[in-house]
């Protein structure tokens, strides 16, 4: 089992010819991931095939195009920042019920236009600015590397990127597998943050216990650990950032704390008042995970 | 990106927002003879990306063309907060009887956009927000439906501020949103908007932040950057060569890695074995030879540096390519530090091969790469 996207998920990719999507798509497939259709606009009709790639996949010039044709009900996004609000947008429009935008570097008032668009929607978008997501054993939808995953118990939701990915590759050797692992994006204004997600994660049953991985900047972990106390299972938090200086971006465009909010005690404190373990470093989110499931 | 308050009140004029007569001069004879130009009382105003002007003395009146240039002559080359001043903006003094706050910004939490209004103008609006909550009024913007007439009603009616001049304010309000769209903007703010003995309502001051990752269609804006302006030396180095880095300069670890998240969490563990972080530092995905030998000599532009951590966790990245750019670049440091290198991932055991022969140590975790630093640097900063 797993949230937001599965074996059965049809999925095409929204720039599948370019340098991104020729990189990334043939892991997605390698991955289990079943494509069914590419988007680039002006090379309809023509078939996505490079080397070492089975079988072909038909490209269509709209996102519209490839959803009647082929049924896909999920897309990653590869396309530049100049067109992904627009790209984010068709997909949602077309019908497409999740949507992962990998594109980075999005003008923020176009972002929160994007928001606001999306929801008018039944459709989640998580991004931009992210690695996207992986439910284990059964799909990728992004850039995430295949060899750290093990199937288990756990969901795994981060701001990161190769931080998830050091945080999954402990718990796999841990022996703690993961049902869903999703980064949700760097970026200041993002499509899904950790709130939606854990009440996502509460209604799988074979998750059993969410990891939060979260960072310095905003209050999406404030919001998150609010929820917690309703939640039926048990969550693990990691904040990193602490020795970030206020008032400065830490790489990413969110990574920040400004006005005295946002800071990594404000999390930490948010955490421990809903009775959830904060772990100092990654192997102590194992070994809380551990604990918790009382392995 | 930041501009100065001249530059800000050039775009507030374009959009028909008022502001006060007034030029930039980087000399105290330009500054005489605008003073002169202007006639009376003028105000002789820093322009550095920094607040608290004001409080620091970089912001003076004076009564004429002489009195201006004495003033200039204080302030050109003046130091604040670490940045010299290097010219002034000379505009026309007002009276003012009222001072506003006016701002539209992003609420990252609503994520939508905000309107900002008070009748406590003039001081930091933080500081009205914590001390008289009462004086501000906060709207939410969606701007893909735009700012409603009953918004800025509002903000109005709920502020405090003259209503009497609500005509006035409503077509600033009106004519900011349209300038902070239009411009991409993160941040623009009116403190203080004054309501002059005369009944006018102006922009005294101005301050607009533009979106890095709209630049790329503001080419216009994107000339006013000056690269530096707000940073140090080191920082200013890094954005030149278009490299992720946050000084924080007492630190005696240097850290880099590939990804803010990992970088962040490296520093906190950097800290918690008793080192001192002295930067931030993402290598990013792409992490090629030159790049690495670039954070390098970054990392070691501060000489409170005596030690530097690399994290790399391997996806995309190659050890073995981020191995060999360390090699080199170490080769050609000014200053050989010791060096403490943590990489899983791709062609790690081909990495770890390369690194026998040669001083840089490596380490398999995050945990023990950061110990070993420390214990090299000598235990406890």
């Amino acid at each position: 089992m797993a949230i937001l996207a599965d074996k059965n998920s049809r999925v095409l990719v929204q720039g599948i010819t370019g340098g991104e999507g020729t990189f990334h798509t043939p892991r997605m497939i390698e991955f289990g991931t079943n494509v069914v259709a590419g988007v680039t606009p002006g090379k309809g009709g023509t078939t996505w095939k490079p080397e070492g790639v089975a079988e072909g996949v038909p490209v269509f010039d709209t996102v519209q195009g490839a959803v009647d044709e082929t049924g896909a009900d999920a897309s990653v996004i590869f396309v530049p920042k100049r067109f992904a609000p627009d790209a984010i947008m068709e997909a949602a429009d077309s019908g497409v019920e999740v949507i992962v935008a990998i594109s980075d570097g999005i003008p923020i008032n176009d972002m929160v236009k994007v928001y606001s668009f999306m929801e008018q929607t039944m459709t989640t978008l998580i991004g931009p600015n992210c690695p996207g997501l992986v439910s284990v054993g059964e799909c990728k939808l992004g850039i995430m590397p295949n060899h750290i995953f093990k199937p288990g118990p756990l969901g795994v939701i981060s701001r990161s990127g190769t931080l998830t990915y050091e945080v999954v590759y402990q718990l796999s050797e841990g022996g703690l597998g993961q049902t869903t692992c999703i980064g949700v994006g760097g970026d200041p204004v993002i499509g899904t943050s950790f709130l939606e997600l854990l009440m996502e994660f509460e209604q799988d049953p074979a998750t059993e216990c969410v990891v939060i991985v979260g960072e310095i900047g905003g209050s999406d972990e404030e919001d998150a650990a609010e929820f917690i106390p309703e939640m039926s299972k048990p969550v693990v938090a990691f904040i990193s950032g602490r020795t970030a200086p206020p008032g400065k971006r830490m790489g990413h465009a969110g990574a920040i704390v400004s006005g005295g909010k946002g800071t990594a005690e404000s999390k930490i404190k948010a955490f421990e008042a809903a009775n959830t373990p904060v772990a100092d470093t990654v192997p102590d989110i194992v070994r809380l995970c551990k604990e918790t499931l009382g392995k | 990106m930041k501009i100065h308050e001249y530059q800000a009140k050039d775009i507030f004029a374009k959009y028909g927002i008022p502001v006060p007569p007034g030029k930039i001069a980087f000399t105290p004879d330009e500054v005489e003879d605008i003073a002169s130009e202007i006639g009376g009382k003028v105000v002789v105003k820093a322009q550095v990306h920094v607040g608290g002007r004001g409080k620091a003395g970089g912001i003076k009146l004076a009564d004429g063309g002489k009195d201006a240039r004495a003033k200039a002559e204080q302030i050109l080359g003046m130091d604040i907060k670490g940045l010299t001043v290097e010219k002034v903006l000379v505009t026309k003094a007002i009276d003012i009887r009222d001072e506003y706050y006016l701002g539209i910004t992003l609420d990252r939490d609503a994520r939508m956009l905000v309107l900002i209004l008070s009748a406590a103008g003039g001081i930091d609006i933080e500081e009205v927000a914590r001390e008289t909550p009462e004086k501000i009024a906060k709207v939410n913007i969606d701007p893909l439906i735009g700012i409603q007439d009953y918004q800025i009603t509002q903000a109005i009616f709920g502020s405090g501020v003259d209503t009497t001049k609500a005509r006035e304010i409503r077509s600033i309000v009106r004519k900011l949103y349209n300038c902070y769209m239009a411009i991409d903007g993160s941040l623009a703010e009116i403190n203080p908007l004054v309501v002059t003995t005369d009944g006018e309502v102006v922009a005294l001051d101005a301050k607009i932040n533009i979106d890095d990752n709209a630049l790329f269609r503001q080419p216009e804006l994107e000339k006013l950057m000056e690269v530096g302006a707000d940073m140090d030396a080191i920082e200013a180095e890094a954005r030149h060569k278009g490299i992720a880095y946050v000084h924080l300069s007492d630190g005696n670890v240097g850290v880099m890695g590939n990804g803010a998240g990992l970088v962040m969490t490296t520093m906190d563990v950097v800290s918690r074995a008793g080192g001192k972080p002295n930067n931030f530092l993402d290598i990013g995905g792409a992490a090629t030879s030159e790049v690495v030998e670039e954070a390098f000599h970054l990392i070691l532009m501060d000489p409170n540096v005596n030690g530097i951590f690399l994290n790399v966790f391997g996806g995309i990245v190659r050890c073995d390519v981020v191995a060999e750019g360390m090699i080199k670049a170490y080769e050609k440091l000014p200053r050989k530090v010791p060096v403490v290198l943590r990489m899983t991932g791709t062609n790690e055991e081909i990495a770890r091969k390369m690194l026998e022969d040669t001083p840089l140590v490596y380490e398999s975790s995050t945990e023990t790469g950061a110990a070993k630093i420390v214990e090299m640097l000598g235990g406890q900063s």
